[in-house]
């Protein structure tokens, strides 16, 4: 099993998904540099976060023309695992992999904090080994977060179950206080239609240990590992 | 920046006159130009007699940047030597961009804290922000990866109607910044007083992990070996130092231009991993960013340290403007740029670094072995100083001192002449409202603490702590100062900001590796600022020595007052501790319902300079907490050997506020947890509740354990005292305070915010 994890000119987190894959997860990864076409022979793609090209056009808006990226959006049409945290989710939704947008927080202002996720779906490689409903904890780290869409693409989303995850409180319930950047829909992370690739805005990389407070995070790799091993049939 | 006085940023007076156009150089040396570049009449004689003849403009504007308070510490210097510098973890010590220190396990900490206060007053959006840059490069220019932020604020009256914009765009600066190159803000300070009101303090520090033997330094060595200039183009932001307001040069041509940098993160965020990536190799034996006084004292300095000369060809340095003249690229501070000394054979090897990385990497000049730092524009010399004349021959002044007469009078405070307020429980609520109390969660939410994955305690603790990857150890941070300790009295206040430092690393349980400061004062030339400079650095040396820590880093900023009045003085401390256990520390909150709460340490009824005072009083007088480094030590040694012994449920420092603050706090966990506390008061209750008294920390423990809490604390010869128990909805202290917890956290939580939004 391979990961590949892309790397673009202000890409921050990409050594946070690294330590996680390779030192937690004990996968096998490789970066994949912006200006190098893809490389094929991985079996799952990660799009960390950060402020690629020093998002200074739009979130993400860039990067979907840097040659890796033509070849991941290849990559993910012919069924591949896409995984797009933060500015990753931005990207994929900057290059029409996933639907909606990503706008500035309601507050105007940069949010870090831990949040709770509401696991509203089970059925993708993504979420599989959670259950629906199950709450995971993990920071969020933006400024643009704020997940639009029109109503149409949201009851479409809504409709397919292509909603993974909500923002939630301590109880699990979706609320207005919760939701830590005006989401609609309190929105955390979706998945496309084909449900191989999937966006969101907080860090499941950065809850993966105990000591750096939880490892809930963990759900969503684990799932991914799971699912390429199903699918590889190893 | 590698050196640093004044009010920073900018270093030392250069004209305003950015008049492209003229050639600079030949323009005559009067004395009204001499004046215009902050020199003196006696600087600029020794400056004829170093060279032998006059200066061309170009060379006394070199002079006057590099003998600049910024560069020289000419005010400063004699009484910097007072502090501890060594110790067996220093690698190098002040003098070197950054501190050095060795942690085991091959590894070595880089750190070092910075002040961007008058840019920040100025733009505060852009001030802070480029603080943070050039803090990070003083870090990385010496190999470390840069992994962990601090900041160090102080606004003005929340009242005062510049705070809240001032606030919002110096936070969001720092934001801006630190976020987008992705190094954690895991801590940090911010106060208010009027002091700061027309003067505010932006300190940033960074942190940074370094392969002990992958160390680099700021040296150029080897004659022959090429100069080589990496990183953002050359504009004419910061030649017009803010300080300069030269009627003869500012007429006609003037083109204004922002005095203040304009930092880009994104290019800093490429400069970092290109330079990191390079330093992997052997292409260069010395490297150093481009701070304040630019290429000039970058240039200046390698070749300083490695006791050689330099030679630059400007016409080769990228330019971002045209027409830019000699005097205006040497002394330009335009932002993300590093000056590296290469191998001959490796140039070629660098180059394709940085062009994977899109950045400019020309060679500019040589190293020279003749002593000079010799500039050429187009192959014609337009200036040759010796290097020692702008490093060694610096001037130094020994500045006189006075206590102000007035010092007896602030200190004079009648207890018994103060009202006393009825309801303690209004008094509590009050102090959790201050905005120098309430929780600063509305700041540090903007800033990521989380980049790296290594935050084990976040911001909101009294010390962050950081793991350290493919280790079991971590790293604690801190940074601390009362101002208004150090105003009442400065060497007691300079005593307490390196205590309160070190006894909130021994808080989480972290043994102090060393600090950095940034000493913040007035104008050096007042007799009375400098003696609140030098009582301040005898009272945190004499805590240094008590506590042994030593200081590997600082920088001083100085002229911090406006219309003739000063700042407090403020000598702001970052602490770096190490522990051996990262998952074996202590947080503030209480957990268990049961546990013992204890105070280590004593309460001894001192209200003067507290918080107390101020808000509900409107005071800012008396002494300050009195300071018993032997009481200090031994509480400090119990509280980490307790964390060690895996004794505590939390530990929490008692500072502003008092005791009944510190209680309060230990109760706004999450989930919020109460307390019953069973003290009396020996005299006034607002003496024992708010009092400031040093050395102390509340403690919470299983009870079972409190036996072995003593003994260790009979060691120390500390006092141990059980003064409640953990438990409830409310926080009562005797029957002076009673309260429920989420009703004073709700006050605490959102104080700040309602102040400053």
């Amino acid at each position: 099993m391979r990961w590949g994890v892309a790397v673009f000119p202000g890409s921050c987190d990409d050594d946070d998904v690294l330590h996680c894959l390779r030192n937690v997860l004990g996968q096998d990864v490789r970066t994949l540099w912006h200006k190098d076409p893809f490389p094929g022979g991985c079996d799952g793609v990660v799009l960390p976060g950060g402020f690629s090209y020093g998002d200074y056009l739009r979130a993400g808006a860039m990067a979907r023309f840097s040659p890796v990226m033509q070849g991941i959006v290849d990559f993910a049409g012919s069924g591949g695992l896409v995984l797009g945290i933060c500015n990753g989710f931005q990207i994929l939704c900057e290059s029409g992999l996933l639907p909606g947008a990503l706008t500035r927080n309601a507050s105007l202002r940069f949010v870090c904090r831990r949040v709770y996720l509401r696991v509203e779906d089970n059925r993708s490689p993504f979420t599989r080994l959670a259950e629906p409903g199950e709450l995971l904890e993990m920071p969020v780290k933006h400024g643009e977060g704020r997940y639009y869409a029109n109503p149409a693409t949201l009851k479409q989303l809504d409709d397919n179950g292509q909603v993974l995850l909500r923002y939630a409180d301590a109880a699990g319930e979706v609320s207005e206080e919760a939701n830590p950047n005006g989401s609609a829909d309190g929105i955390a992370g979706i998945c496309n239609r084909a449900r191989n690739v999937f966006g969101l805005m907080p860090h499941p990389e950065d809850a993966t240990e105990a000591v750096l407070g939880g490892e809930s995070g963990l759900k969503i790799f684990s799932s991914m590992v799971d699912e390429i091993r199903r699918g590889s049939g190893s | 920046m590698s050196g640093g006085t004044t009010k920073d940023g900018t270093a030392g007076g250069t004209p305003g006159n950015g008049a492209a156009s003229t050639n600079l150089d030949a323009a005559p040396v009067t004395p009204e130009v001499v004046q215009a570049h902050g020199l003196t009449e006696d600087e600029y004689d020794e400056i004829r007699r170093l060279l032998g003849r006059e200066p061309s403009l170009t060379e006394l504007g070199v002079f006057s940047v590099m003998w600049s308070e910024h560069c020289s510490y000419k005010s400063s210097r004699r009484h910097l030597k007072h502090f501890p510098t060594q110790g067996a973890r220093v690698i190098h010590g002040p003098g070197e961009n950054a501190g050095v220190m060795d942690i085991g396990d091959g590894l070595a900490v880089v750190f070092k804290i910075e002040s961007h206060n008058h840019p920040s007053f100025i733009e505060p959006y852009q001030g802070a922000a480029t603080g943070v840059g050039g803090i990070l490069r003083d870090v990385f220019t010496m190999g470390a990866r840069p992994i962990a932020s601090l900041n160090s604020l102080r606004f003005g009256d929340v009242r005062h109607p510049k705070t809240p914009y001032l606030v919002n765009g110096v936070v969001g600066g720092i934001g801006g910044y630190g976020n987008c190159i992705g190094v954690p803000t895991v801590g940090g300070d911010i106060y208010f007083d009027e002091c700061y009101d027309a003067n505010i303090l932006v300190n940033a520090f960074t942190l940074g992990l370094v392969e002990r033997d992958r160390i680099f330094t700021g040296k150029a060595s080897g004659a022959g070996n090429p100069v080589v200039y990496v990183g953002s183009k050359t504009g004419r932001d910061g030649v017009h130092g803010a300080t300069m307001a030269s009627e003869s040069f500012s007429e006609g041509s003037e083109q204004r231009r922002p005095t203040v940098q304009v930092g880009d993160p994104f290019t800093e965020k490429l400069l970092l991993e290109a330079c990191l990536e390079l330093m992997k190799t052997d292409a260069i034996v010395g490297i150093q960013d481009m701070g304040a006084a630019g290429l000039t004292s970058s240039a200046v300095e390698m070749a300083g340290r490695g006791g050689s000369g330099v030679e630059l060809e400007l016409s080769h340095v990228p330019l971002r403007e045209q027409g830019m003249t000699p005097y205006e690229i040497l002394l330009s501070e335009s932002q993300e740029r590093m000056l590296l000394v290469a191998r001959p054979e490796s140039v070629e090897q660098l180059q394709a670094i940085f062009q994977r990385w899109d950045l400019d990497a020309v060679v500019v000049g040589r190293v020279i072995d003749e002593p000079v730092f010799r500039v050429l524009s187009e192959g014609r010399e337009v200036a040759a100083i010796p290097v020692a004349a702008l490093t060694d021959a610096a001037p130094t002044y020994d500045r006189p001192a006075a206590r102000p007469a007035r010092q007896d009078e602030v200190q004079r405070l009648d207890e018994a002449a103060l009202p006393q307020p009825e309801n303690m429980n209004r008094v509590l609520e009050q102090l959790l409202e201050s905005p120098n109390i309430a929780s600063r969660e509305w700041v540090y939410r903007q800033y990521d603490h989380y980049v790296r994955s290594n935050t084990v305690v976040a911001p909101g603790g009294d010390a962050a702590v950081v793991r350290i990857k493919g280790t079991s150890r971590g790293l604690a941070l801190t940074v601390d100062c009362n101002g208004r300790f150090c105003y009442l009295d400065p060497h007691l206040g300079g005593m307490a900001a390196v205590a309160e430092a070190a006894r909130n690393l021994a808080c989480v349980g972290a043994t102090p590796l060393g600090l950095t400061d940034c000493l913040n004062f007035g104008n050096p030339e007042k007799e009375e600022v400098m003696w609140q400079f030098s009582q301040a650095i005898l009272g945190m040396r004499e805590a240094c020595l008590a506590l042994d820590i030593p200081v590997v880093s600082g920088n001083v900023s100085f002229y911090n007052e406006t219309e003739g009045v000063s700042i407090h003085p403020t000598p702001t401390v970052a602490m770096v501790g190490l522990l051996e256990d990262v998952e074996r520390i202590a947080r503030p909150w209480f957990k268990e319902e049961g546990d013992l709460v204890v105070l280590l340490g004593s309460n001894r009824g001192e209200l003067g300079g507290s918080e107390y005072l101020k808000v509900v009083h409107d005071r800012v007088a008396g002494r300050p907490p009195a300071m018993d480094l032997t009481l200090e030590r031994g509480v400090q040694r119990t509280c980490r050997a307790a964390v060690e012994a895996g004794l505590l449920s939390s530990a929490h420092d008692v500072s502003e506020g008092g005791l009944a603050v510190a209680l309060a706090e230990a109760c706004f966990g999450d989930p919020g947890i109460g307390a019953v506390i069973d003290v009396e008061p020996e005299g006034r209750p607002d003496v024992l509740l708010f009092g400031e008294s040093q050395s102390r920390i509340v403690v919470s423990l299983k009870k079972q354990d409190y036996a072995r809490l003593q003994e260790l604390a009979s060691t120390e010869n500390t006092s141990c005292e059980v003064i409640g128990r953990v438990g409830g909805t409310r926080l009562v202290i005797g029957n002076m305070v009673r309260a429920r917890v989420d009703h004073l956290k709700n006050l605490w939580s959102t104080a700040l915010e309602r102040c400053v939004k």
